[in-house]
Protein backbone atom coordinates (compact mmCIF):
# COMPACT_ATOMS: atom_id res chain seq x y z
CA UNK A 1 0.00 0.00 0.00
CA UNK A 2 2.85 2.45 0.69
CA UNK A 3 3.88 2.49 -2.98
CA UNK A 4 0.26 3.00 -3.95
CA UNK A 5 -0.02 5.99 -1.62
CA UNK A 6 3.16 7.38 -3.16
CA UNK A 7 1.57 7.03 -6.58
CA UNK A 8 -1.93 8.17 -5.76
CA UNK A 9 -1.12 11.12 -3.53
CA UNK A 10 -3.94 13.39 -2.40
CA UNK A 11 -2.86 16.18 -4.70
CA UNK A 12 -2.93 13.80 -7.69
CA UNK A 13 -6.37 12.46 -6.78
CA UNK A 14 -7.60 16.02 -6.30
CA UNK A 15 -6.43 17.10 -9.76
CA UNK A 16 -7.93 13.92 -11.21
CA UNK A 17 -11.33 14.68 -9.72
CA UNK A 18 -11.23 18.42 -10.42
CA UNK A 19 -8.85 18.99 -13.32
CA UNK A 20 -7.78 22.63 -13.63
CA UNK A 21 -7.88 24.47 -16.96
CA UNK A 22 -10.02 21.66 -18.34
CA UNK A 23 -11.54 23.54 -21.24
CA UNK A 24 -11.16 24.40 -24.88
CA UNK A 25 -9.33 27.55 -25.95
CA UNK A 26 -10.73 29.35 -28.99
CA UNK A 27 -9.14 31.83 -31.34
CA UNK A 28 -5.48 32.06 -32.21
CA UNK A 29 -4.25 29.03 -30.30
CA UNK A 30 -2.04 26.05 -30.98
CA UNK A 31 -3.87 22.77 -30.62
CA UNK A 32 -2.05 19.42 -30.40
CA UNK A 33 -3.45 15.99 -29.62
CA UNK A 34 -1.66 13.47 -27.44
CA UNK A 35 -2.57 9.81 -27.61
CA UNK A 36 -1.44 6.73 -25.73
CA UNK A 37 -2.63 3.81 -27.86
CA UNK A 38 -1.70 1.34 -25.13
CA UNK A 39 -4.38 2.52 -22.72
CA UNK A 40 -6.47 4.86 -24.85
CA UNK A 41 -5.57 8.07 -23.00
CA UNK A 42 -6.30 10.97 -25.33
CA UNK A 43 -5.80 14.67 -24.59
CA UNK A 44 -5.92 17.84 -26.59
CA UNK A 45 -3.62 20.57 -25.31
CA UNK A 46 -4.43 24.18 -26.24
CA UNK A 47 -1.65 26.71 -26.06
CA UNK A 48 -2.01 30.45 -26.44
CA UNK A 49 1.26 32.34 -26.80
CA UNK A 50 1.69 36.06 -26.46
CA UNK A 51 5.07 36.78 -27.91
CA UNK A 52 7.36 34.52 -25.96
CA UNK A 53 5.00 34.05 -23.02
CA UNK A 54 2.55 31.22 -22.39
CA UNK A 55 -0.53 33.42 -22.03
CA UNK A 56 -2.97 30.58 -21.53
CA UNK A 57 -2.88 26.80 -21.62
CA UNK A 58 -5.73 24.31 -21.24
CA UNK A 59 -6.64 20.77 -22.08
CA UNK A 60 -9.53 18.44 -22.84
CA UNK A 61 -9.84 14.70 -23.16
CA UNK A 62 -9.91 11.59 -21.06
CA UNK A 63 -7.40 9.38 -19.38
CA UNK A 64 -6.39 7.69 -16.17
CA UNK A 65 -5.88 9.51 -12.88
CA UNK A 66 -2.14 9.88 -13.42
CA UNK A 67 -2.38 11.31 -16.92
CA UNK A 68 -5.30 13.61 -16.07
CA UNK A 69 -3.66 14.95 -12.92
CA UNK A 70 -0.39 15.43 -14.74
CA UNK A 71 -2.09 17.40 -17.53
CA UNK A 72 -3.95 19.52 -14.99
CA UNK A 73 -0.85 20.31 -12.93
CA UNK A 74 1.14 20.99 -16.06
CA UNK A 75 -1.26 23.73 -17.14
CA UNK A 76 -0.96 25.37 -13.73
CA UNK A 77 2.80 25.25 -13.70
CA UNK A 78 3.57 26.63 -17.17
CA UNK A 79 0.99 29.39 -17.42
CA UNK A 80 2.74 32.77 -17.51
CA UNK A 81 6.15 31.21 -18.13
CA UNK A 82 8.35 32.02 -21.09
CA UNK A 83 8.70 29.45 -23.81
CA UNK A 84 12.22 28.62 -22.62
CA UNK A 85 11.06 28.24 -19.01
CA UNK A 86 8.22 25.93 -20.06
CA UNK A 87 10.60 23.83 -22.16
CA UNK A 88 13.01 23.67 -19.24
CA UNK A 89 10.20 22.46 -16.99
CA UNK A 90 9.31 19.76 -19.51
CA UNK A 91 12.94 18.58 -19.53
CA UNK A 92 13.11 18.55 -15.73
CA UNK A 93 9.80 16.75 -15.37
CA UNK A 94 10.85 14.17 -17.94
CA UNK A 95 14.15 13.68 -16.11
CA UNK A 96 12.36 13.29 -12.79
CA UNK A 97 10.55 10.26 -14.16
CA UNK A 98 13.22 8.71 -16.32
CA UNK A 99 16.72 9.56 -15.13
CA UNK A 100 18.58 7.41 -12.59
CA UNK A 101 18.74 10.18 -9.96
CA UNK A 102 15.71 11.86 -8.43
CA UNK A 103 16.03 15.61 -8.78
CA UNK A 104 13.00 17.70 -7.87
CA UNK A 105 14.79 21.06 -8.08
CA UNK A 106 12.59 23.73 -9.60
CA UNK A 107 9.61 21.43 -10.01
CA UNK A 108 7.57 22.62 -7.03
CA UNK A 109 4.32 20.68 -6.65
CA UNK A 110 5.19 18.53 -9.65
CA UNK A 111 7.60 16.63 -7.40
CA UNK A 112 4.64 14.45 -6.31
CA UNK A 113 5.04 12.57 -9.58
CA UNK A 114 8.33 11.07 -8.37
CA UNK A 115 6.22 8.15 -7.07
CA UNK A 116 5.46 7.16 -10.67
CA UNK A 117 9.09 6.04 -11.02
CA UNK A 118 8.20 2.88 -9.12
CA UNK A 119 5.61 2.04 -11.79
CA UNK A 120 7.51 1.99 -15.10
CA UNK A 121 4.43 1.23 -17.22
CA UNK A 122 2.78 4.38 -15.88
CA UNK A 123 5.58 6.78 -16.86
CA UNK A 124 3.92 7.28 -20.23
CA UNK A 125 0.70 8.30 -18.49
CA UNK A 126 2.46 10.98 -16.48
CA UNK A 127 4.40 12.37 -19.45
CA UNK A 128 1.70 12.27 -22.15
CA UNK A 129 0.42 15.82 -21.65
CA UNK A 130 3.96 17.14 -21.30
CA UNK A 131 5.07 15.59 -24.58
CA UNK A 132 2.01 17.14 -26.16
CA UNK A 133 2.85 20.56 -24.70
CA UNK A 134 6.46 20.19 -25.84
CA UNK A 135 5.19 19.63 -29.36
CA UNK A 136 2.82 22.62 -29.15
CA UNK A 137 5.65 24.85 -27.90
CA UNK A 138 7.64 23.86 -30.98
CA UNK A 139 4.71 24.76 -33.20
CA UNK A 140 4.09 21.18 -34.38
CA UNK A 141 0.57 20.09 -35.19
CA UNK A 142 0.60 16.33 -35.66
CA UNK A 143 -0.75 14.02 -32.97
CA UNK A 144 1.79 13.04 -30.36
CA UNK A 145 1.82 9.31 -29.69
CA UNK A 146 3.56 7.62 -26.80
CA UNK A 147 4.31 4.56 -28.94
CA UNK B 1 -27.20 -4.12 -6.53
CA UNK B 2 -26.28 -6.41 -3.68
CA UNK B 3 -26.73 -10.00 -4.70
CA UNK B 4 -26.53 -12.45 -1.82
CA UNK B 5 -23.85 -15.05 -2.29
CA UNK B 6 -25.24 -18.51 -2.35
CA UNK B 7 -23.42 -20.77 0.09
CA UNK B 8 -23.55 -23.29 -2.73
CA UNK B 9 -21.25 -21.14 -4.81
CA UNK B 10 -18.49 -21.66 -2.27
CA UNK B 11 -19.24 -25.31 -1.86
CA UNK B 12 -18.82 -25.93 -5.57
CA UNK B 13 -15.13 -25.44 -5.41
CA UNK B 14 -14.69 -28.48 -3.26
CA UNK B 15 -16.60 -30.48 -5.86
CA UNK B 16 -14.66 -33.72 -6.04
CA UNK B 17 -15.39 -34.06 -9.75
CA UNK B 18 -13.14 -31.07 -10.42
CA UNK B 19 -10.27 -31.05 -7.93
CA UNK B 20 -9.03 -27.58 -8.86
CA UNK B 21 -6.49 -27.52 -6.01
CA UNK B 22 -4.87 -30.62 -7.47
CA UNK B 23 -4.74 -29.07 -10.94
CA UNK B 24 -3.31 -25.83 -9.57
CA UNK B 25 -0.26 -27.75 -8.42
CA UNK B 26 0.39 -28.71 -12.06
CA UNK B 27 1.20 -25.05 -12.80
CA UNK B 28 4.52 -24.05 -11.19
CA UNK B 29 4.02 -20.31 -11.78
CA UNK B 30 0.91 -20.25 -9.57
CA UNK B 31 3.18 -20.67 -6.54
CA UNK B 32 4.80 -17.30 -7.21
CA UNK B 33 4.34 -14.18 -5.17
CA UNK B 34 3.99 -10.85 -6.96
CA UNK B 35 4.55 -7.56 -5.13
CA UNK B 36 4.59 -9.51 -1.89
CA UNK B 37 1.26 -11.24 -2.49
CA UNK B 38 0.39 -14.68 -3.84
CA UNK B 39 -0.17 -14.44 -7.59
CA UNK B 40 -3.83 -14.31 -8.57
CA UNK B 41 -3.79 -14.91 -12.29
CA UNK B 42 -6.95 -13.70 -14.02
CA UNK B 43 -5.52 -13.02 -17.47
CA UNK B 44 -5.75 -16.37 -19.24
CA UNK B 45 -7.54 -14.82 -22.22
CA UNK B 46 -4.29 -12.97 -22.94
CA UNK B 47 -2.24 -16.10 -22.39
CA UNK B 48 -2.72 -19.12 -20.19
CA UNK B 49 -0.14 -20.47 -17.78
CA UNK B 50 1.65 -23.69 -18.66
CA UNK B 51 1.40 -27.00 -16.82
CA UNK B 52 4.61 -28.78 -15.85
CA UNK B 53 3.96 -31.55 -18.36
CA UNK B 54 4.18 -29.05 -21.24
CA UNK B 55 7.39 -27.53 -19.86
CA UNK B 56 8.92 -30.95 -19.35
CA UNK B 57 7.90 -32.18 -22.78
CA UNK B 58 9.63 -29.23 -24.42
CA UNK B 59 12.75 -29.72 -22.34
CA UNK B 60 12.77 -33.45 -23.08
CA UNK B 61 12.43 -32.77 -26.79
CA UNK B 62 15.46 -30.47 -26.81
CA UNK B 63 17.42 -32.72 -24.46
CA UNK B 64 16.78 -36.05 -26.15
CA UNK B 65 15.29 -35.70 -29.64
CA UNK B 66 16.23 -32.36 -31.16
CA UNK B 67 16.68 -32.60 -34.93
CA UNK B 68 15.08 -31.12 -38.01
CA UNK B 69 11.94 -32.80 -39.26
CA UNK B 70 11.15 -34.41 -42.62
CA UNK B 71 14.79 -34.19 -43.66
CA UNK B 72 17.30 -36.46 -42.02
CA UNK B 73 17.67 -40.18 -42.49
CA UNK B 74 19.25 -40.32 -39.06
CA UNK B 75 17.60 -41.63 -35.93
CA UNK B 76 17.13 -38.27 -34.22
CA UNK B 77 15.41 -36.76 -37.21
CA UNK B 78 13.08 -39.74 -37.38
CA UNK B 79 12.22 -39.30 -33.71
CA UNK B 80 11.65 -35.56 -34.07
CA UNK B 81 9.48 -36.12 -37.15
CA UNK B 82 7.44 -38.77 -35.37
CA UNK B 83 6.87 -36.52 -32.33
CA UNK B 84 5.96 -33.57 -34.54
CA UNK B 85 3.48 -35.60 -36.59
CA UNK B 86 2.08 -37.24 -33.44
CA UNK B 87 1.31 -33.74 -32.19
CA UNK B 88 -0.56 -33.02 -35.42
CA UNK B 89 -2.64 -36.16 -34.85
CA UNK B 90 -3.42 -35.06 -31.29
CA UNK B 91 -4.69 -31.70 -32.53
CA UNK B 92 -6.71 -33.41 -35.25
CA UNK B 93 -8.52 -35.63 -32.74
CA UNK B 94 -8.87 -32.78 -30.23
CA UNK B 95 -10.99 -30.67 -32.60
CA UNK B 96 -12.56 -33.57 -34.47
CA UNK B 97 -10.96 -32.93 -37.87
CA UNK B 98 -11.47 -35.63 -40.48
CA UNK B 99 -7.79 -35.93 -41.41
CA UNK B 100 -4.41 -34.97 -39.93
CA UNK B 101 -3.45 -33.13 -43.15
CA UNK B 102 -6.20 -30.63 -42.38
CA UNK B 103 -4.14 -29.40 -39.41
CA UNK B 104 -1.61 -26.74 -40.47
CA UNK B 105 0.86 -25.60 -37.82
CA UNK B 106 1.23 -21.81 -37.87
CA UNK B 107 2.46 -19.20 -35.39
CA UNK B 108 -0.96 -18.53 -33.97
CA UNK B 109 -4.53 -17.54 -34.77
CA UNK B 110 -3.39 -14.25 -36.31
CA UNK B 111 -1.11 -15.93 -38.83
CA UNK B 112 -3.82 -18.48 -39.61
CA UNK B 113 -6.33 -15.74 -40.48
CA UNK B 114 -3.77 -13.94 -42.63
CA UNK B 115 -3.03 -17.22 -44.40
CA UNK B 116 -6.70 -17.79 -45.23
CA UNK B 117 -7.18 -14.17 -46.32
CA UNK B 118 -4.18 -14.16 -48.62
CA UNK B 119 -4.26 -17.69 -49.97
CA UNK B 120 -7.99 -18.49 -50.04
CA UNK B 121 -9.44 -15.00 -50.25
CA UNK B 122 -7.11 -13.29 -52.65
CA UNK B 123 -7.54 -15.87 -55.39
CA UNK B 124 -11.32 -15.95 -55.13
CA UNK B 125 -12.63 -12.50 -54.37
CA UNK B 126 -13.84 -10.09 -57.04
CA UNK B 127 -14.66 -6.39 -56.79
CA UNK B 128 -18.09 -6.03 -55.23
CA UNK B 129 -17.92 -9.28 -53.24
CA UNK B 130 -18.68 -9.12 -49.52
CA UNK B 131 -16.68 -10.25 -46.52
CA UNK B 132 -18.71 -10.25 -43.32
CA UNK B 133 -17.17 -9.85 -39.87
CA UNK B 134 -18.83 -8.83 -36.61
CA UNK B 135 -18.54 -5.74 -34.46
CA UNK B 136 -16.95 -7.81 -31.68
CA UNK B 137 -13.99 -9.15 -33.66
CA UNK B 138 -10.44 -8.92 -32.40
CA UNK B 139 -8.31 -6.61 -34.56
CA UNK B 140 -6.66 -9.75 -35.95
CA UNK B 141 -9.99 -10.79 -37.48
CA UNK B 142 -10.61 -7.33 -38.94
CA UNK B 143 -7.34 -6.03 -40.33
CA UNK B 144 -6.39 -9.03 -42.55
CA UNK B 145 -9.82 -8.72 -44.21
CA UNK B 146 -9.43 -4.97 -44.65
CA UNK B 147 -6.11 -5.62 -46.39
CA UNK B 148 -7.82 -8.22 -48.58
CA UNK B 149 -10.60 -5.73 -49.42
CA UNK B 150 -8.02 -3.20 -50.54
CA UNK B 151 -6.34 -5.81 -52.71
CA UNK B 152 -9.47 -7.20 -54.34
CA UNK B 153 -12.09 -4.44 -54.24
CA UNK B 154 -14.32 -6.52 -51.97
CA UNK B 155 -16.42 -4.83 -49.27
CA UNK B 156 -16.18 -5.41 -45.55
CA UNK B 157 -19.56 -5.63 -43.84
CA UNK B 158 -20.07 -5.69 -40.10
CA UNK B 159 -22.68 -7.56 -38.07
CA UNK B 160 -23.93 -5.17 -35.37
CA UNK B 161 -24.13 -6.08 -31.69
CA UNK B 162 -26.76 -5.07 -29.17
CA UNK B 163 -26.35 -3.49 -25.73
CA UNK B 164 -25.98 -6.87 -24.05
CA UNK B 165 -23.10 -7.77 -26.35
CA UNK B 166 -24.97 -10.25 -28.54
CA UNK B 167 -24.79 -10.43 -32.30
CA UNK B 168 -27.85 -9.20 -34.14
CA UNK B 169 -28.39 -12.41 -36.03
CA UNK B 170 -31.36 -11.14 -38.01
CA UNK B 171 -29.26 -8.29 -39.32
CA UNK B 172 -26.57 -10.81 -40.28
CA UNK B 173 -29.01 -12.95 -42.19
CA UNK B 174 -30.35 -9.95 -44.06
CA UNK B 175 -26.76 -9.03 -44.93
CA UNK B 176 -26.10 -12.38 -46.58
CA UNK B 177 -26.37 -12.54 -50.35
CA UNK B 178 -24.80 -14.40 -53.25
CA UNK B 179 -22.07 -11.72 -53.11
CA UNK B 180 -21.03 -12.92 -49.64
CA UNK B 181 -17.87 -14.97 -50.09
CA UNK B 182 -16.39 -15.12 -46.60
CA UNK B 183 -17.88 -14.85 -43.12
CA UNK B 184 -15.15 -14.45 -40.48
CA UNK B 185 -16.61 -14.74 -37.03
CA UNK B 186 -15.37 -15.09 -33.49
CA UNK B 187 -16.67 -18.05 -31.49
CA UNK B 188 -16.14 -16.51 -28.04
CA UNK B 189 -15.48 -12.78 -27.75
CA UNK B 190 -12.23 -11.95 -25.95
CA UNK B 191 -13.58 -8.61 -24.76
CA UNK B 192 -17.21 -9.40 -23.90
CA UNK B 193 -17.17 -13.15 -23.26
CA UNK B 194 -20.15 -13.65 -25.57
CA UNK B 195 -20.52 -17.17 -26.99
CA UNK B 196 -21.85 -16.67 -30.50
CA UNK B 197 -24.41 -18.99 -32.13
CA UNK B 198 -21.89 -20.16 -34.69
CA UNK B 199 -23.84 -23.27 -35.73
CA UNK B 200 -26.63 -21.07 -37.04
CA UNK B 201 -24.20 -18.57 -38.56
CA UNK B 202 -22.38 -21.35 -40.41
CA UNK B 203 -25.63 -22.89 -41.69
CA UNK B 204 -26.94 -19.55 -42.90
CA UNK B 205 -23.64 -18.63 -44.57
CA UNK B 206 -23.45 -21.98 -46.33
CA UNK B 207 -26.96 -21.54 -47.72
CA UNK B 208 -25.61 -18.54 -49.63
CA UNK B 209 -22.47 -20.38 -50.66
CA UNK B 210 -20.19 -18.35 -48.37
CA UNK B 211 -17.23 -19.93 -46.55
CA UNK B 212 -16.85 -19.50 -42.80
CA UNK B 213 -13.63 -18.77 -40.92
CA UNK B 214 -14.13 -19.44 -37.22
CA UNK B 215 -11.86 -17.60 -34.78
CA UNK B 216 -11.78 -20.16 -31.99
CA UNK B 217 -8.85 -18.68 -30.04
CA UNK B 218 -11.07 -18.09 -27.00
CA UNK B 219 -13.28 -21.18 -27.34
CA UNK B 220 -10.90 -24.09 -27.92
CA UNK B 221 -9.30 -23.66 -24.43
CA UNK B 222 -12.68 -23.57 -22.69
CA UNK B 223 -15.11 -26.05 -24.27
CA UNK B 224 -15.27 -29.14 -26.44
CA UNK B 225 -15.02 -28.23 -30.15
CA UNK B 226 -15.86 -30.46 -33.09
CA UNK B 227 -15.11 -28.83 -36.42
CA UNK B 228 -16.97 -31.48 -38.39
CA UNK B 229 -20.23 -31.09 -36.52
CA UNK B 230 -19.84 -27.28 -36.61
CA UNK B 231 -19.12 -27.66 -40.33
CA UNK B 232 -16.91 -24.54 -40.40
CA UNK B 233 -14.65 -24.27 -43.44
CA UNK B 234 -11.68 -22.94 -41.47
CA UNK B 235 -10.98 -22.77 -37.75
CA UNK B 236 -8.05 -20.93 -36.18
CA UNK B 237 -6.61 -20.94 -32.66
CA UNK B 238 -3.42 -20.24 -30.72
CA UNK B 239 -1.48 -22.72 -28.62
CA UNK B 240 -0.49 -20.29 -25.89
CA UNK B 241 -4.08 -19.64 -24.86
CA UNK B 242 -4.70 -23.37 -24.38
CA UNK B 243 -1.84 -24.10 -21.96
CA UNK B 244 0.70 -24.66 -24.74
CA UNK B 245 3.76 -22.60 -25.69
CA UNK B 246 3.77 -19.28 -27.53
CA UNK B 247 4.60 -19.15 -31.22
CA UNK B 248 2.52 -22.14 -32.26
CA UNK B 249 -1.07 -22.32 -33.37
CA UNK B 250 -3.35 -24.15 -35.73
CA UNK B 251 -5.13 -23.50 -38.95
CA UNK B 252 -7.76 -26.14 -39.57
CA UNK B 253 -9.24 -26.14 -43.07
CA UNK B 254 -11.41 -28.58 -44.94
CA UNK B 255 -9.08 -30.54 -47.22
CA UNK B 256 -11.03 -29.57 -50.34
CA UNK B 257 -10.26 -25.87 -49.73
CA UNK B 258 -6.68 -26.36 -48.59
CA UNK B 259 -5.98 -28.51 -51.64
CA UNK B 260 -7.21 -25.78 -53.96
CA UNK B 261 -5.33 -22.95 -52.24
CA UNK B 262 -1.93 -21.68 -53.43
CA UNK B 263 0.95 -21.64 -50.93
CA UNK B 264 1.10 -18.72 -48.51
CA UNK B 265 4.88 -18.63 -48.16
CA UNK B 266 7.63 -20.22 -50.21
CA UNK B 267 10.58 -22.05 -48.75
CA UNK B 268 11.85 -25.39 -47.60
CA UNK B 269 9.54 -28.26 -46.69
CA UNK B 270 6.66 -26.81 -48.75
CA UNK B 271 8.09 -27.99 -52.05
CA UNK B 272 8.40 -31.32 -53.75
CA UNK B 273 10.94 -30.33 -56.39
CA UNK B 274 12.57 -27.09 -57.38
CA UNK B 275 14.21 -26.10 -60.63
CA UNK B 276 14.65 -22.57 -61.85
CA UNK B 277 11.95 -23.27 -64.43
CA UNK B 278 9.33 -24.93 -62.27
CA UNK B 279 8.65 -25.73 -58.64
CA UNK B 280 6.22 -28.42 -57.59
CA UNK B 281 4.55 -27.87 -54.26
CA UNK B 282 4.36 -30.43 -51.54
CA UNK B 283 1.12 -32.04 -50.47
CA UNK B 284 -0.95 -31.04 -47.45
CA UNK B 285 -0.20 -30.06 -44.79
CA UNK B 286 3.41 -29.30 -45.79
CA UNK B 287 2.41 -26.99 -48.62
CA UNK B 288 1.58 -24.44 -45.94
CA UNK B 289 4.51 -25.09 -43.61
CA UNK B 290 7.43 -23.39 -45.33
CA UNK B 291 10.73 -23.42 -43.48
CA UNK B 292 11.67 -25.33 -40.37
CA UNK B 293 8.52 -25.31 -38.26
CA UNK B 294 8.27 -24.62 -34.53
CA UNK B 295 8.92 -28.29 -33.77
CA UNK B 296 9.25 -27.91 -30.00
CA UNK B 297 6.16 -25.71 -29.96
CA UNK B 298 4.04 -28.23 -31.81
CA UNK B 299 5.21 -31.05 -29.55
CA UNK B 300 4.58 -28.87 -26.49
CA UNK B 301 1.10 -28.08 -27.78
CA UNK B 302 0.50 -31.80 -28.22
CA UNK B 303 1.40 -32.23 -24.54
CA UNK B 304 -1.08 -29.48 -23.65
CA UNK B 305 -3.78 -31.38 -25.56
CA UNK B 306 -2.91 -34.54 -23.64
CA UNK B 307 -3.19 -32.59 -20.40
CA UNK B 308 -6.58 -31.10 -21.36
CA UNK B 309 -7.85 -34.55 -22.38
CA UNK B 310 -6.75 -36.00 -19.05
CA UNK B 311 -9.09 -33.53 -17.32
CA UNK B 312 -11.78 -33.43 -19.99
CA UNK B 313 -12.99 -30.38 -21.86
CA UNK B 314 -16.56 -30.82 -20.69
CA UNK B 315 -15.38 -30.81 -17.05
CA UNK B 316 -13.32 -27.69 -17.71
CA UNK B 317 -16.29 -26.00 -19.35
CA UNK B 318 -18.52 -26.79 -16.38
CA UNK B 319 -15.94 -25.65 -13.82
CA UNK B 320 -15.36 -22.37 -15.61
CA UNK B 321 -19.09 -21.77 -16.09
CA UNK B 322 -19.70 -22.17 -12.36
CA UNK B 323 -16.80 -19.88 -11.57
CA UNK B 324 -18.03 -17.34 -14.12
CA UNK B 325 -21.47 -17.11 -12.54
CA UNK B 326 -19.83 -16.90 -9.10
CA UNK B 327 -17.68 -14.02 -10.38
CA UNK B 328 -20.68 -12.30 -11.95
CA UNK B 329 -22.62 -12.31 -8.70
CA UNK B 330 -19.59 -11.35 -6.57
CA UNK B 331 -18.62 -8.45 -8.84
CA UNK B 332 -22.15 -7.10 -8.65
CA UNK B 333 -21.69 -6.68 -4.89
CA UNK B 334 -18.85 -4.22 -5.50
CA UNK B 335 -20.17 -0.67 -5.62
CA UNK B 336 -19.70 1.26 -8.87
CA UNK B 337 -18.86 -1.84 -10.91
CA UNK B 338 -20.57 -2.05 -14.28
CA UNK B 339 -20.19 -5.23 -16.30
CA UNK B 340 -19.72 -4.69 -20.05
CA UNK B 341 -21.23 -7.59 -21.95
CA UNK B 342 -24.24 -9.37 -20.53
CA UNK B 343 -24.98 -11.94 -23.18
CA UNK B 344 -27.12 -14.91 -22.18
CA UNK B 345 -24.28 -17.26 -23.11
CA UNK B 346 -20.81 -16.25 -21.95
CA UNK B 347 -17.52 -18.04 -21.39
CA UNK B 348 -14.44 -17.37 -19.28
CA UNK B 349 -14.38 -13.57 -19.62
CA UNK B 350 -15.87 -10.66 -17.68
CA UNK B 351 -15.14 -7.10 -18.76
CA UNK B 352 -16.11 -4.32 -16.42
CA UNK B 353 -15.58 -0.70 -15.55
CA UNK B 354 -15.52 0.99 -12.17
CA UNK B 355 -17.28 4.37 -12.22
CA UNK B 356 -14.87 7.31 -12.01
CA UNK B 357 -11.76 5.14 -11.98
CA UNK B 358 -9.90 4.52 -15.21
CA UNK B 359 -9.17 0.82 -15.92
CA UNK B 360 -5.46 1.58 -16.05
CA UNK B 361 -5.56 2.80 -12.42
CA UNK B 362 -7.59 -0.25 -11.42
CA UNK B 363 -4.99 -2.49 -13.06
CA UNK B 364 -2.06 -0.87 -11.24
CA UNK B 365 -3.75 -1.08 -7.84
CA UNK B 366 -4.74 -4.72 -8.40
CA UNK B 367 -1.21 -5.52 -9.54
CA UNK B 368 0.15 -4.18 -6.25
CA UNK B 369 -1.94 -6.90 -4.62
CA UNK B 370 -0.58 -9.59 -6.92
CA UNK B 371 -3.72 -9.70 -9.05
CA UNK B 372 -3.12 -9.92 -12.80
CA UNK B 373 -5.94 -8.64 -14.99
CA UNK B 374 -5.90 -7.07 -18.42
CA UNK B 375 -6.79 -3.43 -18.82
CA UNK B 376 -7.22 -1.60 -22.09
CA UNK B 377 -9.15 -2.08 -25.29
CA UNK B 378 -8.21 -5.78 -25.64
CA UNK B 379 -7.43 -5.26 -29.34
CA UNK B 380 -11.14 -4.55 -29.82
CA UNK B 381 -11.37 -0.80 -30.34
CA UNK B 382 -14.69 -1.08 -32.24
CA UNK B 383 -16.21 -2.80 -29.19
CA UNK B 384 -14.99 -0.03 -26.88
CA UNK B 385 -16.41 2.59 -29.26
CA UNK B 386 -19.73 0.73 -29.33
CA UNK B 387 -20.05 1.14 -25.56
CA UNK B 388 -18.54 4.63 -25.50
CA UNK B 389 -15.66 3.69 -23.21
CA UNK B 390 -11.90 3.92 -23.80
CA UNK B 391 -11.08 0.68 -22.06
CA UNK B 392 -12.25 -1.97 -19.62
CA UNK B 393 -10.82 -4.11 -16.88
CA UNK B 394 -10.99 -7.72 -17.98
CA UNK B 395 -10.77 -10.76 -15.76
CA UNK B 396 -10.53 -14.04 -17.59
CA UNK B 397 -10.50 -17.60 -16.35
CA UNK B 398 -8.46 -20.72 -16.83
CA UNK B 399 -9.05 -24.21 -15.53
CA UNK B 400 -6.80 -23.42 -12.52
CA UNK B 401 -8.85 -20.53 -11.18
CA UNK B 402 -10.89 -20.98 -8.03
CA UNK B 403 -13.37 -18.99 -5.97
CA UNK B 404 -10.50 -17.62 -3.86
CA UNK B 405 -9.14 -15.88 -6.96
CA UNK B 406 -12.51 -14.19 -7.44
CA UNK B 407 -12.68 -13.26 -3.75
CA UNK B 408 -9.19 -11.74 -4.01
CA UNK B 409 -10.31 -9.69 -7.01
CA UNK B 410 -13.33 -8.41 -5.10
CA UNK B 411 -11.13 -7.47 -2.13
CA UNK B 412 -8.71 -5.83 -4.54
CA UNK B 413 -11.47 -3.72 -6.03
CA UNK B 414 -12.39 -2.55 -2.54
CA UNK B 415 -8.82 -1.32 -2.16
CA UNK B 416 -9.22 0.57 -5.45
CA UNK B 417 -12.31 2.23 -4.01
CA UNK B 418 -10.43 3.12 -0.83
CA UNK B 419 -7.49 4.64 -2.72
CA UNK B 420 -9.86 6.70 -4.82
CA UNK B 421 -11.98 7.64 -1.83
CA UNK B 422 -15.20 6.25 -3.24
CA UNK B 423 -17.64 5.90 -0.36
CA UNK B 424 -19.50 2.67 0.16
CA UNK B 425 -23.02 2.83 -1.19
Amino acid sequence: MSDLRELYQEVILDHHKKPRNFRRLEGDVRRVEGYNPLCGDRFTVYLQMEGDIVKDVAFEGSGCAISTASASMMTESVKGKTRAEAEDMFQKFHALLTSPQIDTTGLGKLAVFAGVREFPVRVKCATLAWHTLHSALQGKEETVSTE
Amino acid sequence: MNVPISPLANARETDASFPVEVYRRDFPILAKTVNGNPLVYLDSAATSQKPRTVLETIERYYTEFNANVHRGVHWLSEQATRLYEDARGKLQRFIGAAEAREIIFVRGATEAINLVAQSFGRTRLQPGDDIIVSHMEHHSNIVPWQILCEQTGANLRVIPIDDAGELQIDAFERMLSPRTKIVAIVHVSNSLGTVNPVERIIRSAHREGARVVLDAAQSVPHMPIDVQSLDCDFCVFSGHKMYGPTGIGVLYGKAEWLEAMPPYQGGGDMIRSVTFEKTTYNTLPYKFEAGTPHIAGAIGLGAAVDYLNSIGMESIRRHEQELLSYAHSRLQTVGNVKIIGNAAKKAAVISFVLDDVHPHDVGTILDQQGIAVRTGHHCCQPVMDRYGIPATVRMSLGLYNNTEDIDALVRGLEVVRQVFGIANV
